[in-house]
């Protein structure tokens, strides 16, 4: 199992590379590429085996003994996000052989996509804070190149506002590093939770981790850091808008999870009302951003932030279920998000446009995409039997069990509200009669397969997840234990006899 | 897998089946599933009657502690046989109502997905379980009302449908989970048998009400009944199925259910009993202002809910025998009616009850129909609905101190219904018979079954009352009551008050039926009721969303870099002060200014590379200052024992400014400062803030002793263990070998990007 910890690296690494080296030959780009994923989610698939019951897989990169080197650790969390994280990349593959895969590929699509998922999957298995900051740099430079893809003066404004933004957002969090050295000396994740609790000055700690709240939180776009995220993100390609609503500001959510339940679960007292306010004003002024916007892809990039407000809530409030509730709500969500992203580019091959006002009468005329929009639209606004409800369960049971009526009312509320705007998107651009103009011509019968099957694949996801829950709760549940256990993280990654990939060292 | 269970997944393949098929044929598919199922429940009659209660494992999520699971006690099995008996004669009449549209089909398969969501939410013992076929009732009648859906209105009524009832939902998730969490179970029969750990919860009172709202929403309870009239967009069948006869008595259905629960809070009676009755005398009053057949019907639907829900708020037994009886009385004869309706509309083309009349003679089928559904409609024996009036006003007398104001308003609610059954049947089928847009005849019988059969059961139910007391009411009532009760129904009262109460009604109702064309306009012109009412605030309440929502949006995502990394700042500035502010911690280290040491010096330029940068009028000139703020930094390292540092960074900053030039001549930037004076003011206030509050908190960790371990034991290290001399280097290449990694990915990807970048632009734009 030692030698799979690195594969997450090694293997979008890999991808990356290769795929650059067949610059110029867009078909051996998107076999490499989707063979890259096809390793990358079986990789995934193999470390969840490991560690679905619990446990953790710790690995010192180099031989060098925590906390001097580089640990690597894999736990229940980081597998299940590593596993989606795949199936996101396969998903994106298959789409990405569509329209417009030539032209996408020969701007590098391919490695750069590889890279960004090097930083993702980076973010998730490292136990390092510098090393997270790193991940953190190769995410935002891959997502950059990504962004500016097609090159449109559109993109490259959007991209230069998201680079502006998280550049600063990016330096925030190299200070906090800094901050938090200069008062534990030690930067491995595992050793600054065991200090954390006895440094003298916990003023001083918790300003520097408010310092990283707000660098994480500028990644996971909350309120009131979010702005790079609706300024840029309807100015990707789809495929790239997908991947981007699926993973980026996952990671954040990530970071803070990982980072609050090691370094911070100690002063609960206080960072819990902060990330409690954050969590219910990021759920409010986002959806409120999507009720108030009338173009898809706008509405979905609101939407992301809404639903960050939701992850938010179980490190907050520091319980079991509401942990769980938020690890299951990511799992949806990243599943539910991509899909909508990549049914809004398939509205627009059918409808011609991503402006509400000119679409109009596709469920007449294409009733298999209605139905597909259907069962994301609906996930995610929370309508039972699907993924969303129960995540929404989830959060609400755990907010009313831990006291906070406020964030459940606010989650109920916020539902609704999210409910309006699929609304809006289902009776605008199927139920409204077409409006004058010409329909586009129906694309080749090869491109249509390849969008629509990943389309059906996630939607296929987010209804065995609503239908069969019992595995993916258990599975949070096991998440939220883990999280919950520092000592055992501590203990796996401290422990003299701590597993290394190379020789001890004396 | 038990029987009760397989009837769901039993019902959802089959609906899932009738996508596949013809339209024709999806409607017998239809119209056999619901029957079957009918047959199937009504099976379980006697053992039921007898005490039995079929259990089955259904859906659990154990891991969440949702055990998930159904149940057919009487209450659930008399809501089983109205879905699948009315549901059966529904896909019939659609059938044939709707041949040839285009949209028959989806129609079809939804309203089989209905029905299996509608036997799931009454089978249900699980809360969540309930919760989740509640919901997806909600979502099939968006669909339905929605099926004309080129239609705006259509479209508005169907999203009002679903907000306001999705909203109760809301409501009642809620409710439900503070009720499982003071219970310790979601199975609602556990929460019966928990009840004094229910009541006793500090949250139980408002648990009740959030359970009570998600009901009244469902159930179009006044103040939320306005959403009922306007679901008539929706195709009759779909109508007379959703509105009147299944979905909305759900609310009703849930509150029974959960009156074991709460038989014994003064609260639930109250508000239960005063809010029905408000329903009841709002529809009434509301159906008399209408012409519309179908708005008539819907206003006088949202009466019998009232009535309903006011009877469960009654409590004691009689009250639940009336409840149940009148449910069932209800549903035989507004779905009747409704059906009724939609072959008149069908037929002549016109619902319009004040343009048509004398419709006997070309549509005789119908008017015996229509007329049978009203007499029981109109309380009048021997049908069943004279069963359930007199038991209505038994069971009011037995209220108590409110009996009064009950019996006055339930009198007047009741002549009122007197008077809308005349207008349904003696006034649209008898009489001078008037022009129609079409030539009207009897419809296809596929469309007259339904209304035929409903009204006949509805007298074969009056006659036999003993048999429906036993089989049907008396189990039902067992269940509302959580206790065994005995029940009897009888025709025949003997000479009483509640008898010359009945005559009162009827005869009070005859003059109203007499006096319906002018009462109409009369009503109508009383415009406060649209003005006041809170269909006006839902659409306010909307709106205003909509506008916060944009005012909100403008605010935030104003679209200026500018202001947006100001907010970034601002946001870090106040969040550090804050912390610092709140839980203390400012501390700096002890600092001799004597003891200066000269090469600090450098500092000096730093700062005055900042003034520069700051002053600067032109941007070149302010990148040029930051490359000496860059080059003091460097001095530093220099000075203080770090010459690689230092060098790295000369190089960075030197390529910086270059390149930053550069890009300045090429780039059409602005070259020149053009804030307001206020703005600049603005900014430098956000600047300041931030470096100070970063000052602060640096100042703080400076002033504790710093723990050097991790310097030490790479110094010990490096030579020994990683056989390199400069520890810097081992550091970057071997202890930390995959940060430098990461770094050069970072370059690299740098790199390609612009590369690609570059390219394109040679080679065009493809798109």
């Amino acid at each position: 199992m030692q030698a799979l910890l690195a594969a997450p690296l090694l293997v979008p690494l890999a991808t990356a590379c290769l795929a650059a080296l067949f610059w110029g030959r867009a078909a051996a780009q998107r076999a490499i590429g989707m063979a890259g994923s096809l390793v990358l989610l079986a990789v995934a698939a193999l470390l969840l085996r490991e560690v679905a019951a619990g446990g953790r897989i710790v690995g010192q990169m180099g031989g060098w003994p925590a906390p001097f080197g580089i640990t690597l650790v894999v736990d229940a969390f980081a597998a299940i996000m590593l596993l989606i994280t795949g199936v996101m990349a396969v998903s994106v593959s298959l789409y990405a052989m569509a329209s417009g895969a030539r032209e996408r590929d020969r701007a590098g699509f391919q490695p750069l996509l590889h890279s960004l998922l090097l930083g993702v999957c980076g973010a998730f298995v490292t136990g390092d804070l510098f090393n997270l900051y790193v991940w953190f740099e190769v995410m935002l430079i891959a997502s950059f190149g990504l962004l500016v893809l097609e090159r449109t003066p559109a993109q490259i404004d959007g991209g230069l506002r998201y680079v502006m933004l998280n550049l600063v957002g990016t330096t925030f969090f190299l200070m906090a590093v800094g901050l938090i050295y200069g008062l534990a000396g030690t930067l491995n994740l595992a050793d600054l939770a065991r200090l954390a609790p006895g440094i003298a000055n916990q003023g001083a700690l918790a300003a520097a981790g408010m310092l990283l709240l707000v660098a994480f939180g500028a990644k996971a776009a909350v309120f009131p850091l979010f702005n790079w995220l609706p300024a840029a993100y309807h100015t990707a390609s789809v495929p790239v808008a997908a991947i981007f609503a699926a993973l980026l500001t996952k990671v954040g959510v990530y970071a803070i999870i990982r980072v609050w339940t090691l370094l911070f679960a100690h002063d609960v007292a206080f960072f819990g009302p902060v990330l409690g306010a954050v969590a219910v004003a990021t759920m409010v002024v986002g959806v409120l951003g999507a009720a108030a916007h009338h173009d898809v892809m706008r509405i979905l990039s609101f939407h992301i932030i809404s639903q960050i407000g939701y992850m938010l809530v179980g490190v907050a409030l520091m319980t079991p279920l509401a942990i769980a509730g938020s690890v299951f709500y990511i799992l949806h969500h990243i599943i539910v998000k991509a899909n909508l992203f990549l049914l809004a580019g398939a509205i627009r091959r059918e409808g011609g446009s991503f402006a509400l006002a000119r679409l109009g009468g596709l469920w007449v005329g294409a009733p298999l995409l209605g139905l597909l929009f259907l069962v994301p639209a609906l996930s995610l606004a929370g309508l039972p039997p699907l993924s969303g409800f129960w995540a929404k369960l989830m959060v609400i049971r755990g907010s009313i069990e831990a006291g906070a009526n406020l964030v459940a009312a606010a989650a109920l509320l916020v539902g609704l509200l999210t409910l309006y705007s699929m609304v809006k998107i289902w009776n605008e651009a199927f139920w409204k009669p077409a409006p004058e103009g010409a329909a586009l011509p129906a694309p080749a019968m090869g491109e249509r397969a390849a969008s629509y099957a990943p389309i059906v694949a996630l939607a296929g996801i987010t209804l065995a997840i609503g239908l069969w829950t019992e595995p993916f709760a258990r599975l949070s549940l096991v998440v939220a234990g883990g999280l919950l256990d520092r000592e055992g993280y501590i203990a796996a990654v401290l422990a003299p006899g701590a597993t290394h990939l190379a020789g001890v060292v004396p | 897998m038990s029987g009760i269970a397989l009837a769901l997944l039993v019902g959802a393949g089959g609906s899932a089946a009738m996508a596949f098929v013809p339209a024709r044929l999806a409607a017998w598919l239809g119209a056999g599933l619901a029957a079957s199922l009918c047959a199937f429940y009504a099976a379980h009659l006697g053992a039921v009657s007898t005490g039995a209660v079929p259990a089955a494992a259904f859906w659990g999520v154990p891991a969440l502690d949702i055990a998930g699971g159904l149940r057919l006690d009487g209450l659930a099995l008399l809501f089983a046989l109205l879905i699948t008996g009315i549901g059966a004669l529904v896909f019939l009449y659609a059938g044939s109502y709707m041949a040839g549209d285009a949209r028959l089909r989806r129609l079809l398969v939804m309203l089989g997905l209905f029905m299996t969501a509608m036997l799931g939410a009454v089978t249900a013992d699980d809360a969540i379980l309930l919760f989740i076929f509640w919901e997806l009732t909600s979502l099939a009648s968006f669909f339905l009302v929605g099926t004309n859906h080129q239609s705006p209105a259509a479209r508005k009524a169907a999203l009002q449908a679903l907000l306001v009832t999705g909203g109760g939902g809301l409501a009642l998730l809620a409710g439900l989970v503070l009720v499982a969490i003071a219970a310790g179970t979601t199975s609602i029969s556990g929460m019966i048998a928990a009840a004094p750990a229910v009541l006793a919860h500090p949250a139980a009172e408002p648990a009740m009400l959030l359970v009570i709202a998600g009901a009244f929403a469902k159930s179009a309870q006044v103040p939320f009944h306005f959403w009922l009239p306007n679901a008539m967009a929706a195709p009759t069948p779909v109508s007379a199925y959703l509105h009147s006869a299944t979905m909305v008595k759900l609310g009703v259905y849930l509150l029974a259910r959960f009156n074991p629960l709460y038989q014994g809070v003064a609260l639930w009676h109250e508000l239960l009993m005063w809010a029905g009755l408000a329903t009841a005398a709002t529809g009434a009053l509301l159906a008399l202002r209408e012409t519309d057949l179908k708005r008539v019907l819907a206003h006088t639907t949202v009466t019998g809910l009232g009535t309903l829900v006011m009877l469960i708020g009654i409590a004691p037994e009689l009250s639940a025998t009336a409840a149940v009886t009148f449910l069932l009385v209800h549903a035989f004869y507004k779905a009747a009616l409704f059906l009724v309706v939609g072959i008149v509309d069908h037929e002549t083309g016109s619902r319009d009850g004040a343009a048509l009349g004398g419709l006997g003679r070309a549509m005789p089928l119908t008017a015996v129909a229509a007329g049978l559904a009203a007499f029981s409609m109109a309380g009048l024996p021997p049908f069943v609905g004279f069963v359930a009036k007199e038991l209505l006003y038994e069971a009011k007398l037995g209220a108590g101190p409110a009996s009064d104001v009950l019996i006055v308003l339930g009198f007047l609610i009741n002549a009122s219904m007197v008077a809308v059954a005349g207008v349904l049947s003696l006034r649209l089928f008898l009489g001078a018979s008037r022009p129609t847009p079409e030539t009207p005849h009897d419809p296809h019988w596929a469309m007259i079954a339904g209304p035929v059969l409903l009204a006949l059961l509805g007298l074969a139910a009056g006659s036999m009352p003993a048999l429906v007391a036993d089989l049907v009411v008396e189990p039902a009532v067992r269940a509302i009551l959580g206790r065994p009760v005995a029940v009897t129904l009888k025709l025949w009262h003997g000479f009483n008050l509640v008898l010359a109460l009945s005559a009162a009604t009827v005869l009070l109702g005859v003059v109203l039926f007499l006096a319906w064309e002018r009462i109409v306009p009369g009503l109508r012109r009383a415009e406060a009721i649209d003005r006041f009412g809170p269909a006006r605030f839902y659409e306010r309440l909307l709106a205003g969303t909509i506008s916060l929502a944009e005012r909100c949006t403008g605010l935030v995502q104003h679209g200026h870099l500018h202001g947006y990394i100001a907010t970034l700042f601002a946001a870090t500035a106040i969040a550090l002060l804050g912390t610092l502010a709140v839980r203390g911690g400012f501390d700096a280290p002890a600092f001799a200014f004597g003891a200066l040491d000269p090469r600090a010096l450098a500092l000096v330029a730093i700062v005055v590379g900042v003034l520069a940068t700051v002053l600067a009028r032109s941007v070149l000139v302010a990148v040029m200052a930051m490359g000496l703020v860059g080059f003091a930094v460097s001095l530093l390292f220099l000075l203080f024992g770090a010459p690689d540092v230092a060098f790295t960074q000369f190089a960075v900053e030197t390529l910086l400014v270059v390149i930053l030039a550069a890009a300045l001549v090429i780039l059409p930037i602005a070259t020149r400062d053009d804030r307001a004076p206020r703005r600049k003011l603005a900014d430098a206030a956000v600047a300041i803030l931030a470096g100070a509050a970063v000052t602060a908190v640096l100042l703080a960790v400076l002033a504790t002793p710093f723990d050097p371990r991790l310097g030490a034991w790479f110094g010990a290290n490096s030579y020994p263990a990683a056989h390199g001399r400069n520890v810097v280097n081992v550091i970057l290449v071997d202890f930390r070998a995959l940060d430098t990694l990461g770094e050069i990915m970072v370059l690299a990807i740098a790199a390609f990007a612009v590369v690609a970048l570059l390219r394109r632009a040679r080679t065009g734009d493809a798109r």
